[in-house]
């Protein structure tokens, strides 16, 4: 009964759009919702043909594999170094936390127009300046590729807080007593964390991965908002959904394809869970 | 995206809505929708109630816009209008609105209605609603709202983009304003000094902004007139491998602050020539004075057919082919968009910067009776192109974007890429005029 209004919710903003997109992909649905002309899988083909499609998703296999271990590994750090602070943990928990409470498209656009823009009294090129560099256009240059440079510490800053908080908590459900026994065992410093505090960690570190993973396929907020000018999106570094953006959700309103190129970024996203949870086991009883 | 509408902030919740949102606005539909419409007063007998529209504008950024359109609405007196300001996304929520019943009578759309909304016949033909005075619009500006000899949309205003120096700076350089592309790298060479740039084309070294003008440059265009793929020539080539080699100069200004649609670089002097929108024109007045002028996109030397050019966009007024009042909605455009020259000057010079959509109200506005203000308005009657052709599809214009980047960024070879895009360009082309 409660939960009544949720699930019409769900249903009407979720499920449908959802099942109502993949019906879309097998139609030649331009302008309309209500297609007729029945393609089978003829737009998924043009999708799986189509060379840009194909570069972004590859380009987002290589971000994932780089984006989630680093953020893996420093939001876990992070919580490391917060959780054993005797002075003023509530601040440091808090100072790293408060990036998660910036919007996306206003950290973007910081990143963007103050700290990485491309004359000389931009942040980081007046960094540069100090030690006698010449001003470096982070956006605009290819080669060598220092957008991401700006992409990835944007994305780092939003992130690490929100994942460290989650570990934190983690942590402190570590019971003491498995480190009591530990020290006792002469247990330290490595083996100790490598020993006791991972494996406890686990049902935590593979909902963060899985996060994680979602969170660098479904990319689109600050590549959007640092990357795109007036209407064009460079060919380099484009997330799938900002493709689709481009070619058939946004002003193009070519929803047959748009529907199928969501439809394979899904079924990569959902892969990838699997295989991920296969390999570490979620859901599998903590030992 | 004509004008100084600048990309509204977009993030992915808003992406995803866009798709499925469609659906889920035609599912709401039913449940009730605003569509600012007031609802039809029939209940007066005899006195015949006058019909209800609703009218859809973007969000114009200068003040005092939305009061004079609601103040043209009210001014109407054969319907009653109901103006909505749509801020954010308004060209994709406005084309997801129009699959459904909510959508607007009267809306505007960025350089007329697209292609695939003439095709699904979203919109309604507005050739006799133009009637004769069609030969006082914008040449260029009307025939990218035509199709099949038909008109499609009433241009509002024209919003221009064209080349902007500083005088002063060219002067001192012993620097005449170019005539040819070949003039204008020797020109940016040589004003590029210490802390100042020669030539600024936007962040990505106009990858994204000068596709048209070097075509144009090149005595090409993206599409022949007879609809066809209109690049594939060594002229282009060389146009745009031009672009690369100022890329690579370092005569041109790269990451400034606020890209090319805002004049600081100019007025903060990191440049001396900036390709930017008319709409600036009031920001370098102020900050600059007297000391700037404007030329066209000059032509290439090197080309036989070459010409100058200045980009033109204007938003045209289309009428919802599942209005419930399509002939009344016609009757209200023509009236405010054809008959009422007054209002046309008044939105066009009293809030922005842009130039009146009919060649006869140019010599009535006051702002541009000197300066380049002038020039300007003239070029957009002599040397103006419709950013892109009707036909040319989002699809072509991000194929045309990738070119556009591989070649002035990664160098790529203009003649492959070219080829790349004529592929993506004729499948699409095929599907729309076919």
């Amino acid at each position: 009964m409660f939960v009544g209004p949720f699930v019409l919710g769900l249903v009407v903003f979720i499920y449908v759009p959802i099942i109502w997109s993949a019906y879309l992909s097998f139609f030649s649905a331009y302008n309309t919702v209500t297609p007729t002309t029945f393609v089978g899988f003829g737009n998924y083909l043009d999708m799986v043909r189509d060379p840009a499609f194909r570069s972004s998703l590859g380009t987002f296999l290589v971000f994932a594999a780089f984006i989630v271990p680093t953020t893996f590994v420093l939001s876990l750090g992070t919580a490391l170094l917060v959780s054993r602070t005797r002075v003023m943990q509530a601040f440091f928990r808090s100072v790293f936390f408060l990036p998660v409470a910036c919007s996306y498209v206003v950290a973007a656009l910081i990143w963007k127009m103050s700290i990485f823009s491309g004359v000389r009294f931009g942040l980081a090129n007046t960094i540069l300046g100090w030690l006698g560099r010449d001003p470096v256009p982070f956006l605009s240059l290819t080669h060598p590729p220092w957008y991401w440079l700006v992409i990835v510490t944007a994305r780092l800053w939003l992130q690490i807080g929100f994942y460290m908080i989650l570990f934190l908590a983690a942590l402190q459900r570590i019971s003491p007593t498995l480190y009591e026994a530990a020290a006792i065992d002469g247990a330290r410093g490595w083996q100790v964390f490598r020993w006791i505090t991972l494996p406890q960690l686990r049902p935590t570190s593979t909902a963060v991965i899985l996060l994680l993973l979602i969170n660098a396929f479904q990319a689109f907020d600050e590549f959007f908002n640092i990357l795109s000018t007036f209407g064009t999106y460079p060919p380099y570094a484009r997330p799938p959904l900002v493709y689709l953006y481009y070619t058939a959700l946004g002003q193009g309103q070519d929803f047959g394809h748009g529907s199928a190129g969501a439809v394979i970024l899904t079924l990569i996203i959902a892969i990838v869970a699997v295989v991920q949870g296969r390999l570490t086991g979620i859901g599998r009883a903590v030992d | 995206m004509s004008g100084n509408v600048v990309n509204a902030p977009l993030d992915r919740r808003r992406l995803l809505t866009l798709g499925g949102g469609a659906v889920a606005a035609g599912l709401l539909a039913a449940c009730g929708s605003n569509t600012g419409r007031t609802t039809s007063s029939s209940t007066s007998g005899s006195g015949g109630a006058k019909p209800a529209l609703a009218q859809w504008y973007h969000q114009y950024g200068e003040a005092g816009t939305q009061q004079a359109v609601e103040g043209y609405a009210k001014a109407y007196t054969a319907a009653t209008v109901t103006v909505t300001w749509k801020p954010g996304d308004y060209d994709q929520s406005t084309a997801a609105s129009l699959l459904t019943g909510s959508g607007p009578d009267v809306f505007e759309y960025g350089n007329g209605p697209t292609i695939d909304m003439i095709k699904g016949q979203q919109v309604v033909d507005m050739t006799d609603a133009i009637g004769a005075a069609a030969s006082d619009y914008n040449d260029a500006v009307l025939k990218r709202m035509t199709y099949d000899g038909k008109i499609w949309a009433i241009p509002q205003v024209i919003d221009m983009q064209l080349l902007v120096y500083r005088k002063s700076m060219l002067d001192k350089a012993g620097v005449t304003p170019p005539e040819t592309i070949e003039d204008l790298r020797t020109a940016a060479a040589a004003l590029t000094k210490d802390k100042v740039k020669g030539l600024f084309l936007g962040n990505d070294g106009g990858a994204g902004l000068m596709g048209g003008p070097m075509l144009w440059a090149a005595g090409l265009d993206f599409l022949k007139d007879d609809n066809t793929f209109g690049f594939d020539d060594d002229a282009a080539v060389t146009s745009l491998g031009t672009l690369r080699e100022l890329f690579t100069s370092k005569h041109l200004l790269l990451g400034a602050p606020a890209d090319w649609f805002d004049a600081s670089a100019l007025t903060q002097g990191l440049t001396a020539m900036q390709f930017t929108g008319l709409w600036t024109f009031p920001d370098i007045k102020k900050a600059l004075g007297d000391d700037f002028g404007c030329i066209p996109w000059p032509k290439l030397g090197s080309a036989s057919a070459g010409k100058k050019s200045v980009p033109v966009g204007a938003y045209g007024s289309c009428v919802s082919a599942k209005s419930k009042n399509v002939d009344a909605a016609k009757a209200f455009a023509k009236w405010l968009w054809v008959d009422q020259t007054d209002k046309q000057l008044d939105f066009a010079t009293a809030y922005g910067f842009h130039i009146p959509s009919r060649k006869a109200l140019l010599a009535k506005a006051t702002t541009l009776q000197s300066g380049p203000a002038k020039d300007a308005a003239q070029y957009a009657v002599d040397f103006g192109h419709a950013q892109s052709p009707l036909l040319w599809t989002p699809k072509c214009q991000t194929a045309f974007g990738d070119m556009m980047s591989k070649i002035v960024k990664d160098g790529a070879d203009p003649k492959a890429q070219i080829a790349t895009v004529k592929a993506v360009a004729q499948a699409e082309l095929k599907r729309v005029a076919g």
